[in-house]
Protein backbone atom coordinates (compact mmCIF):
# COMPACT_ATOMS: atom_id res chain seq x y z
CA UNK A 1 0.00 0.00 0.00
CA UNK A 2 1.04 3.72 -0.07
CA UNK A 3 1.48 6.11 2.84
CA UNK A 4 -1.97 8.40 2.87
CA UNK A 5 -0.88 12.49 2.05
CA UNK A 6 1.19 14.27 4.64
CA UNK A 7 3.15 17.34 5.34
CA UNK A 8 6.92 17.35 5.68
CA UNK A 9 9.43 19.29 7.63
CA UNK A 10 12.97 18.99 7.77
CA UNK A 11 14.68 20.34 11.07
CA UNK A 12 17.85 21.13 10.72
CA UNK A 13 18.89 21.31 14.85
CA UNK A 14 17.02 19.93 18.13
CA UNK A 15 15.40 23.35 18.49
CA UNK A 16 14.08 23.35 14.95
CA UNK A 17 12.48 19.85 15.94
CA UNK A 18 11.36 20.99 19.12
CA UNK A 19 9.87 23.82 17.39
CA UNK A 20 7.92 21.83 15.16
CA UNK A 21 6.43 19.18 18.14
CA UNK A 22 5.58 22.68 20.13
CA UNK A 23 3.71 23.48 17.34
CA UNK A 24 2.27 20.16 16.07
CA UNK A 25 2.07 17.94 19.02
CA UNK A 26 0.13 15.15 18.26
CA UNK A 27 -0.87 15.27 14.91
CA UNK A 28 3.12 14.82 14.15
CA UNK A 29 5.45 12.09 13.58
CA UNK A 30 9.09 12.04 14.16
CA UNK A 31 11.19 10.80 11.36
CA UNK A 32 14.88 9.10 12.07
CA UNK A 33 15.67 6.15 10.35
CA UNK A 34 12.02 5.46 8.84
CA UNK A 35 12.32 1.57 9.46
CA UNK A 36 9.75 1.17 11.65
CA UNK A 37 7.87 4.37 11.20
CA UNK A 38 7.37 3.77 7.15
CA UNK A 39 5.88 0.71 7.09
CA UNK A 40 3.53 1.75 9.57
CA UNK A 41 2.60 5.03 7.17
CA UNK A 42 2.81 2.53 4.02
CA UNK A 43 0.15 -0.18 5.89
CA UNK A 44 -1.42 2.97 7.09
CA UNK A 45 -1.20 2.25 10.73
CA UNK A 46 -0.35 5.77 11.39
CA UNK A 47 -1.48 8.75 9.43
CA UNK A 48 -0.33 11.90 10.78
CA UNK A 49 -0.90 15.49 9.44
CA UNK A 50 2.70 16.34 9.51
CA UNK A 51 6.36 14.35 9.30
CA UNK A 52 9.11 15.99 11.16
CA UNK A 53 12.08 14.82 9.59
CA UNK A 54 15.44 14.85 12.37
CA UNK A 55 17.87 12.48 10.02
CA UNK A 56 19.80 15.11 9.19
CA UNK A 57 20.83 17.17 12.68
CA UNK A 58 24.51 16.40 13.10
CA UNK A 59 23.94 16.67 17.15
CA UNK A 60 22.88 13.83 17.22
CA UNK A 61 25.13 11.03 15.52
CA UNK A 62 27.76 9.08 17.22
CA UNK A 63 29.19 7.69 20.17
CA UNK A 64 31.12 9.22 22.57
CA UNK A 65 32.86 7.71 25.46
CA UNK A 66 33.72 9.52 28.73
CA UNK A 67 33.95 9.18 32.42
CA UNK A 68 32.99 5.42 32.12
CA UNK A 69 30.00 6.46 30.08
CA UNK A 70 28.71 5.64 26.59
CA UNK A 71 26.49 8.35 24.95
CA UNK A 72 25.35 7.42 21.99
CA UNK A 73 23.34 9.99 20.23
CA UNK A 74 19.65 9.16 19.30
CA UNK A 75 20.17 8.84 15.54
CA UNK A 76 23.32 6.35 15.56
CA UNK A 77 22.27 3.71 13.52
CA UNK A 78 22.51 0.26 13.65
CA UNK A 79 24.96 -1.26 11.43
CA UNK A 80 27.22 1.69 13.05
CA UNK A 81 26.93 0.39 16.54
CA UNK A 82 27.09 -3.54 14.97
CA UNK A 83 30.48 -2.23 13.44
CA UNK A 84 31.79 0.01 16.50
CA UNK A 85 35.16 -0.58 18.76
CA UNK A 86 33.46 1.33 21.39
CA UNK A 87 29.96 -0.38 21.67
CA UNK A 88 32.12 -3.67 21.55
CA UNK A 89 34.94 -2.81 24.44
CA UNK A 90 32.14 -1.07 26.16
CA UNK A 91 28.45 -2.70 25.88
CA UNK A 92 29.36 -5.99 23.65
CA UNK A 93 25.73 -7.19 24.54
CA UNK A 94 24.30 -4.42 22.49
CA UNK A 95 26.38 -5.30 19.40
CA UNK A 96 25.28 -9.53 20.15
CA UNK A 97 21.86 -8.23 20.46
CA UNK A 98 21.50 -6.24 16.97
CA UNK A 99 22.97 -8.96 14.90
CA UNK A 100 19.88 -10.22 15.29
CA UNK A 101 17.71 -7.24 14.54
CA UNK A 102 16.59 -7.38 10.93
CA UNK A 103 18.57 -7.55 8.10
CA UNK A 104 21.81 -5.53 7.15
CA UNK A 105 19.56 -2.97 4.93
CA UNK A 106 17.25 -2.58 7.81
CA UNK A 107 19.84 -1.72 10.21
CA UNK A 108 21.84 0.57 7.96
CA UNK A 109 18.77 3.03 8.41
CA UNK A 110 17.16 1.90 11.63
CA UNK A 111 18.44 4.06 14.83
CA UNK A 112 18.60 3.54 18.06
CA UNK A 113 16.46 6.60 19.05
CA UNK A 114 13.61 5.43 16.90
CA UNK A 115 13.85 1.68 17.60
CA UNK A 116 13.34 2.81 21.57
CA UNK A 117 10.45 5.50 21.15
CA UNK A 118 8.85 3.39 19.18
CA UNK A 119 9.03 0.50 21.64
CA UNK A 120 7.94 -2.67 19.79
CA UNK A 121 7.78 -4.93 22.85
CA UNK A 122 9.44 -7.55 20.58
CA UNK A 123 12.71 -5.34 19.83
CA UNK A 124 15.96 -6.39 21.17
CA UNK A 125 16.75 -2.87 22.19
CA UNK A 126 14.91 -2.21 24.97
CA UNK A 127 15.62 -5.59 26.82
CA UNK A 128 18.86 -4.46 26.49
CA UNK A 129 18.75 -0.85 27.53
CA UNK A 130 17.12 -2.50 30.42
CA UNK A 131 19.79 -4.96 31.53
CA UNK A 132 22.62 -2.16 30.90
CA UNK A 133 21.15 0.11 33.30
CA UNK A 134 20.79 2.68 30.60
CA UNK A 135 19.40 6.02 30.79
CA UNK A 136 17.51 7.75 28.07
CA UNK A 137 17.81 10.86 27.37
CA UNK A 138 14.67 13.39 26.31
CA UNK A 139 14.63 16.97 25.51
CA UNK A 140 11.52 19.14 25.50
CA UNK A 141 10.73 22.79 26.17
CA UNK A 142 12.06 22.97 29.28
CA UNK A 143 15.24 21.22 28.90
CA UNK A 144 16.51 17.01 29.03
CA UNK A 145 15.02 15.23 31.09
CA UNK A 146 17.10 11.59 32.00
CA UNK A 147 14.99 8.67 32.47
CA UNK A 148 16.15 5.52 33.60
CA UNK A 149 15.06 2.71 30.86
CA UNK A 150 13.68 0.41 33.72
CA UNK A 151 10.59 3.44 33.62
CA UNK A 152 10.72 4.58 29.98
CA UNK A 153 8.28 1.76 28.55
CA UNK A 154 4.31 1.52 29.26
CA UNK A 155 3.18 -0.30 26.63
CA UNK A 156 2.98 -1.75 23.33
CA UNK A 157 4.47 1.25 20.98
CA UNK A 158 4.18 3.58 24.50
CA UNK A 159 6.55 5.42 26.07
CA UNK A 160 7.18 7.95 29.30
CA UNK A 161 7.36 10.58 25.82
CA UNK A 162 5.42 13.50 25.73
CA UNK A 163 4.61 14.53 22.26
CA UNK A 164 6.56 17.84 22.58
CA UNK A 165 9.64 15.72 23.40
CA UNK A 166 12.48 14.59 21.14
CA UNK A 167 14.89 11.35 22.22
CA UNK A 168 18.14 13.13 22.15
CA UNK A 169 20.64 10.07 23.73
CA UNK A 170 21.18 6.65 25.11
CA UNK A 171 23.42 6.76 28.56
CA UNK A 172 25.10 3.42 29.27
CA UNK A 173 27.59 2.65 32.26
CA UNK A 174 30.89 1.15 30.39
CA UNK A 175 31.07 -2.39 30.86
CA UNK A 176 32.90 -2.98 34.70
CA UNK A 177 35.42 -5.48 35.28
CA UNK A 178 33.97 -9.19 35.51
CA UNK A 179 31.28 -7.74 33.17
CA UNK A 180 30.04 -10.35 30.77
CA UNK A 181 26.44 -10.51 29.07
CA UNK A 182 24.41 -13.39 27.32
CA UNK A 183 21.71 -13.00 24.40
CA UNK A 184 19.60 -15.30 22.79
CA UNK A 185 16.24 -15.03 21.14
CA UNK A 186 14.25 -17.63 19.51
CA UNK A 187 12.39 -17.01 16.06
CA UNK A 188 10.88 -18.73 13.43
CA UNK A 189 13.73 -17.43 11.14
CA UNK A 190 16.56 -15.12 11.14
CA UNK A 191 15.70 -11.43 11.26
CA UNK A 192 12.15 -11.98 12.34
CA UNK A 193 10.27 -10.49 15.36
CA UNK A 194 11.36 -12.54 18.12
CA UNK A 195 8.74 -15.55 19.84
CA UNK A 196 10.87 -14.42 23.64
CA UNK A 197 14.18 -13.06 23.26
CA UNK A 198 16.79 -12.68 27.03
CA UNK A 199 19.19 -9.86 27.03
CA UNK A 200 21.52 -10.15 30.01
CA UNK A 201 24.03 -8.58 32.22
CA UNK A 202 26.49 -10.15 35.12
CA UNK A 203 28.86 -9.37 37.13
CA UNK A 204 30.46 -13.18 38.50
CA UNK A 205 32.18 -13.38 41.34
CA UNK A 206 33.45 -17.15 41.81
CA UNK A 207 31.29 -19.71 41.47
CA UNK A 208 28.05 -17.10 41.48
CA UNK A 209 26.66 -13.87 40.50
CA UNK A 210 27.17 -10.78 42.10
CA UNK A 211 24.85 -8.81 39.90
CA UNK A 212 22.50 -10.36 37.16
CA UNK A 213 19.72 -8.41 34.88
CA UNK A 214 17.67 -10.32 33.05
CA UNK A 215 15.71 -7.85 30.17
CA UNK A 216 13.60 -10.38 28.47
CA UNK A 217 11.74 -9.37 25.41
CA UNK A 218 8.79 -10.30 23.25
CA UNK A 219 6.91 -11.37 26.34
CA UNK A 220 4.56 -9.12 27.38
CA UNK A 221 3.60 -5.55 26.45
CA UNK A 222 6.56 -3.88 27.00
CA UNK A 223 10.49 -5.53 27.93
CA UNK A 224 10.65 -6.63 31.86
CA UNK A 225 13.76 -6.62 33.75
CA UNK A 226 13.10 -10.08 35.48
CA UNK A 227 12.80 -9.52 39.48
CA UNK A 228 13.21 -13.77 39.54
CA UNK A 229 17.28 -12.49 39.07
CA UNK A 230 17.34 -11.62 43.18
CA UNK A 231 17.08 -15.94 43.33
CA UNK A 232 20.05 -16.08 41.47
CA UNK A 233 22.49 -13.29 43.12
CA UNK A 234 24.92 -13.66 45.54
CA UNK A 235 24.48 -17.62 46.08
CA UNK A 236 25.95 -20.77 45.08
CA UNK A 237 23.45 -21.71 41.89
CA UNK A 238 21.60 -25.10 42.69
CA UNK A 239 19.67 -26.83 40.86
CA UNK A 240 16.71 -25.73 43.96
CA UNK A 241 17.50 -22.01 43.46
CA UNK A 242 16.74 -22.60 39.60
CA UNK A 243 13.32 -24.31 40.84
CA UNK A 244 12.81 -20.75 43.26
CA UNK A 245 13.64 -17.95 40.37
CA UNK A 246 11.74 -20.24 38.08
CA UNK A 247 8.64 -19.71 40.24
CA UNK A 248 8.96 -16.39 40.63
CA UNK A 249 9.76 -15.43 36.64
CA UNK A 250 6.06 -17.50 36.34
CA UNK A 251 4.64 -15.29 38.68
CA UNK A 252 5.98 -11.84 36.89
CA UNK A 253 5.16 -13.43 33.52
CA UNK A 254 1.72 -12.63 31.49
CA UNK A 255 2.52 -13.48 28.32
CA UNK A 256 0.64 -12.92 25.30
CA UNK A 257 -1.26 -14.98 23.25
CA UNK A 258 -0.55 -14.56 19.33
CA UNK A 259 -0.04 -16.46 16.19
CA UNK A 260 3.52 -17.52 16.72
CA UNK A 261 3.30 -18.72 20.04
CA UNK A 262 0.73 -19.36 23.29
CA UNK A 263 1.38 -18.24 26.54
CA UNK A 264 2.10 -21.74 27.76
CA UNK A 265 5.11 -21.96 24.82
CA UNK A 266 6.66 -18.75 26.06
CA UNK A 267 7.06 -19.30 29.80
CA UNK A 268 8.47 -22.20 28.88
CA UNK A 269 11.19 -20.77 26.55
CA UNK A 270 11.59 -17.93 28.76
CA UNK A 271 12.53 -20.43 31.26
CA UNK A 272 14.52 -22.36 28.84
CA UNK A 273 16.69 -19.17 28.13
CA UNK A 274 17.27 -18.43 32.00
CA UNK A 275 18.76 -21.66 32.57
CA UNK A 276 20.23 -21.57 29.65
CA UNK A 277 21.77 -18.51 30.63
CA UNK A 278 23.18 -19.08 33.51
CA UNK A 279 24.97 -22.13 32.80
CA UNK A 280 26.43 -20.31 29.91
CA UNK A 281 27.67 -17.74 32.12
CA UNK A 282 28.64 -20.08 35.11
CA UNK A 283 29.82 -23.02 32.83
CA UNK A 284 27.35 -25.25 34.41
CA UNK A 285 26.19 -27.70 31.98
CA UNK A 286 24.22 -29.65 34.81
CA UNK A 287 21.92 -26.57 35.26
CA UNK A 288 20.27 -26.79 31.15
CA UNK A 289 16.66 -27.39 31.43
CA UNK A 290 15.95 -30.57 29.22
CA UNK A 291 14.62 -29.31 25.66
CA UNK A 292 11.01 -30.52 26.08
CA UNK A 293 9.57 -28.05 24.11
CA UNK B 1 2.98 21.11 2.39
CA UNK B 2 1.05 18.67 1.12
CA UNK B 3 2.17 20.22 -2.25
CA UNK B 4 5.09 18.67 -3.80
CA UNK B 5 8.51 19.77 -2.60
CA UNK B 6 11.83 20.57 -4.86
CA UNK B 7 14.51 17.74 -4.18
CA UNK B 8 17.68 17.55 -5.71
CA UNK B 9 20.11 14.28 -5.75
CA UNK B 10 22.41 12.37 -7.73
CA UNK B 11 21.08 8.80 -9.50
CA UNK B 12 23.44 6.68 -10.87
CA UNK B 13 25.85 9.83 -10.87
CA UNK B 14 23.63 11.82 -12.97
CA UNK B 15 21.90 14.64 -10.91
CA UNK B 16 18.11 14.78 -10.63
CA UNK B 17 15.70 17.53 -9.55
CA UNK B 18 12.39 17.13 -9.43
CA UNK B 19 9.19 18.21 -7.46
CA UNK B 20 7.85 15.39 -4.89
CA UNK B 21 4.89 14.60 -3.16
CA UNK B 22 6.13 14.02 0.38
CA UNK B 23 4.78 10.61 1.22
CA UNK B 24 6.19 9.21 -2.45
CA UNK B 25 8.08 6.51 -1.67
CA UNK B 26 12.38 6.45 -3.24
CA UNK B 27 11.30 2.97 -5.08
CA UNK B 28 8.30 4.78 -6.13
CA UNK B 29 10.06 8.04 -7.69
CA UNK B 30 12.97 5.67 -9.11
CA UNK B 31 10.57 3.82 -11.06
CA UNK B 32 7.56 5.68 -11.95
CA UNK B 33 9.52 9.27 -12.49
CA UNK B 34 12.86 8.35 -13.70
CA UNK B 35 11.66 4.95 -15.77
CA UNK B 36 14.30 3.15 -14.01
CA UNK B 37 11.82 -0.39 -13.20
CA UNK B 38 14.91 -2.48 -12.11
CA UNK B 39 14.46 -1.66 -8.90
CA UNK B 40 11.27 -3.77 -8.00
CA UNK B 41 7.90 -2.91 -5.39
CA UNK B 42 7.06 -6.01 -3.56
CA UNK B 43 5.78 -5.82 0.27
CA UNK B 44 6.10 -2.14 0.30
CA UNK B 45 6.87 -2.32 4.07
CA UNK B 46 11.05 -3.34 4.04
CA UNK B 47 10.08 -7.31 4.40
CA UNK B 48 11.07 -8.59 0.67
CA UNK B 49 14.02 -6.83 -0.42
CA UNK B 50 13.04 -6.46 -3.69
CA UNK B 51 13.38 -2.95 -3.84
CA UNK B 52 16.95 -3.16 -2.46
CA UNK B 53 19.30 0.08 -3.50
CA UNK B 54 22.62 2.15 -2.43
CA UNK B 55 21.90 5.32 -1.19
CA UNK B 56 25.56 7.15 0.10
CA UNK B 57 26.87 3.59 -0.26
CA UNK B 58 24.94 1.44 2.12
CA UNK B 59 22.03 -0.92 0.74
CA UNK B 60 18.98 0.27 2.14
CA UNK B 61 15.17 -0.40 1.25
CA UNK B 62 14.18 2.09 -1.43
CA UNK B 63 10.58 1.56 -0.54
CA UNK B 64 11.08 3.01 3.03
CA UNK B 65 12.73 6.26 1.75
CA UNK B 66 10.83 8.96 1.45
CA UNK B 67 11.91 10.56 -1.99
CA UNK B 68 12.07 13.91 -0.19
CA UNK B 69 14.24 12.20 2.46
CA UNK B 70 16.98 11.19 -0.32
CA UNK B 71 17.97 15.55 -0.50
CA UNK B 72 21.57 15.43 -1.44
CA UNK B 73 21.96 11.70 -1.06
CA UNK B 74 24.34 9.71 -3.68
CA UNK B 75 21.63 6.62 -5.65
CA UNK B 76 22.58 3.83 -7.28
CA UNK B 77 20.69 1.17 -8.41
CA UNK B 78 20.55 -1.71 -10.16
CA UNK B 79 20.83 -0.08 -13.51
CA UNK B 80 23.87 1.79 -12.35
CA UNK B 81 25.27 -1.48 -11.24
CA UNK B 82 24.69 -3.43 -14.21
CA UNK B 83 26.15 -0.66 -16.81
CA UNK B 84 29.24 0.43 -14.86
CA UNK B 85 29.69 -3.87 -15.43
CA UNK B 86 30.86 -4.21 -11.88
CA UNK B 87 28.15 -7.04 -11.50
CA UNK B 88 28.62 -8.81 -14.82
CA UNK B 89 30.30 -11.43 -13.16
CA UNK B 90 27.19 -12.02 -10.59
CA UNK B 91 25.21 -11.78 -13.24
CA UNK B 92 26.71 -14.19 -15.07
CA UNK B 93 26.90 -16.54 -11.98
CA UNK B 94 22.95 -16.51 -11.51
CA UNK B 95 22.72 -16.95 -15.29
CA UNK B 96 24.81 -20.09 -14.85
CA UNK B 97 23.62 -21.42 -12.02
CA UNK B 98 19.67 -20.60 -12.66
CA UNK B 99 20.04 -18.59 -9.98
CA UNK B 100 16.81 -16.98 -10.60
CA UNK B 101 13.53 -18.06 -12.54
CA UNK B 102 11.03 -15.45 -12.77
CA UNK B 103 13.52 -12.49 -11.91
CA UNK B 104 11.53 -10.50 -9.54
CA UNK B 105 13.47 -10.86 -7.09
CA UNK B 106 16.90 -10.35 -8.69
CA UNK B 107 17.87 -6.81 -8.92
CA UNK B 108 18.01 -6.88 -4.83
CA UNK B 109 19.37 -9.77 -4.55
CA UNK B 110 22.31 -9.21 -6.88
CA UNK B 111 22.24 -5.71 -4.70
CA UNK B 112 22.67 -7.54 -1.54
CA UNK B 113 24.97 -10.14 -2.92
CA UNK B 114 27.63 -7.35 -4.25
CA UNK B 115 27.37 -5.81 -1.07
CA UNK B 116 28.52 -8.56 1.00
CA UNK B 117 31.34 -9.43 -1.71
CA UNK B 118 32.45 -5.95 -0.95
CA UNK B 119 33.01 -6.71 2.64
CA UNK B 120 33.92 -10.22 2.83
CA UNK B 121 36.43 -11.85 -0.04
CA UNK B 122 35.65 -15.04 1.12
CA UNK B 123 32.45 -15.66 3.05
CA UNK B 124 31.06 -19.11 3.69
CA UNK B 125 27.99 -19.86 2.87
CA UNK B 126 26.00 -19.05 6.23
CA UNK B 127 27.81 -15.77 5.34
CA UNK B 128 25.95 -15.55 2.40
CA UNK B 129 22.67 -16.85 3.67
CA UNK B 130 22.84 -14.48 6.69
CA UNK B 131 23.47 -11.26 4.64
CA UNK B 132 20.87 -12.57 1.68
CA UNK B 133 18.60 -13.30 4.57
CA UNK B 134 16.12 -9.86 4.27
CA UNK B 135 15.72 -10.94 0.59
CA UNK B 136 12.99 -13.35 -0.64
CA UNK B 137 13.01 -15.50 -3.49
CA UNK B 138 9.79 -17.76 -4.52
CA UNK B 139 11.28 -19.66 -6.99
CA UNK B 140 14.56 -20.94 -6.33
CA UNK B 141 14.65 -22.17 -2.99
CA UNK B 142 17.83 -20.08 -2.55
CA UNK B 143 20.57 -23.11 -2.99
CA UNK B 144 21.17 -21.72 -6.64
CA UNK B 145 21.50 -18.08 -4.86
CA UNK B 146 24.18 -19.55 -2.60
CA UNK B 147 26.09 -20.96 -5.32
CA UNK B 148 26.19 -18.40 -7.48
CA UNK B 149 27.37 -15.82 -4.72
CA UNK B 150 29.91 -18.36 -3.71
CA UNK B 151 31.32 -18.88 -7.51
CA UNK B 152 31.94 -15.39 -7.87
CA UNK B 153 33.20 -15.13 -4.28
CA UNK B 154 36.11 -17.85 -5.01
CA UNK B 155 35.97 -16.05 -8.88
CA UNK B 156 36.93 -13.01 -7.19
CA UNK B 157 39.43 -14.13 -4.96
CA UNK B 158 41.43 -15.97 -7.74
CA UNK B 159 41.66 -12.64 -10.06
CA UNK B 160 43.03 -10.93 -6.81
CA UNK B 161 45.61 -13.50 -6.33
Amino acid sequence: MKASAFSYARANSVDDALALLAAHGDAAKTLAGGQSLMPALNLRLSAPELIIDIGHIASLKGIDVSDGALTIGALTRHSEMLTSPDIKAHAPLLADAIAHVAHPAIRNRGTIGGNLAHADPASELPACMMALKATIVVQGPEGKRRIAATSFFTGIYETVLRPDELLVAVELPAASHGATHYFHEHARRKGDYAIVGLAASAVIDGDRFSDLRLGFFAIGDRPILARAATHLIGTPITAGALVEANAALDAELDPQDDQQASPAMRRHLARQLMADCVATLLGRDDLQMRMTA
Amino acid sequence: MTQPMPVSFTVNGERVDALVLPRLNLADFLRDQLGLTGTHVGCEHGVCGACTIRVDGDIVRSCLILAVQAHGADVQTIEGLSDSGDVADLQNAFRNRNALQCGFCTPGMLMAAQDLLAQQVSPTRDEIREHLSGNYCRCTGYHAIVDAVETTAKARAERRA
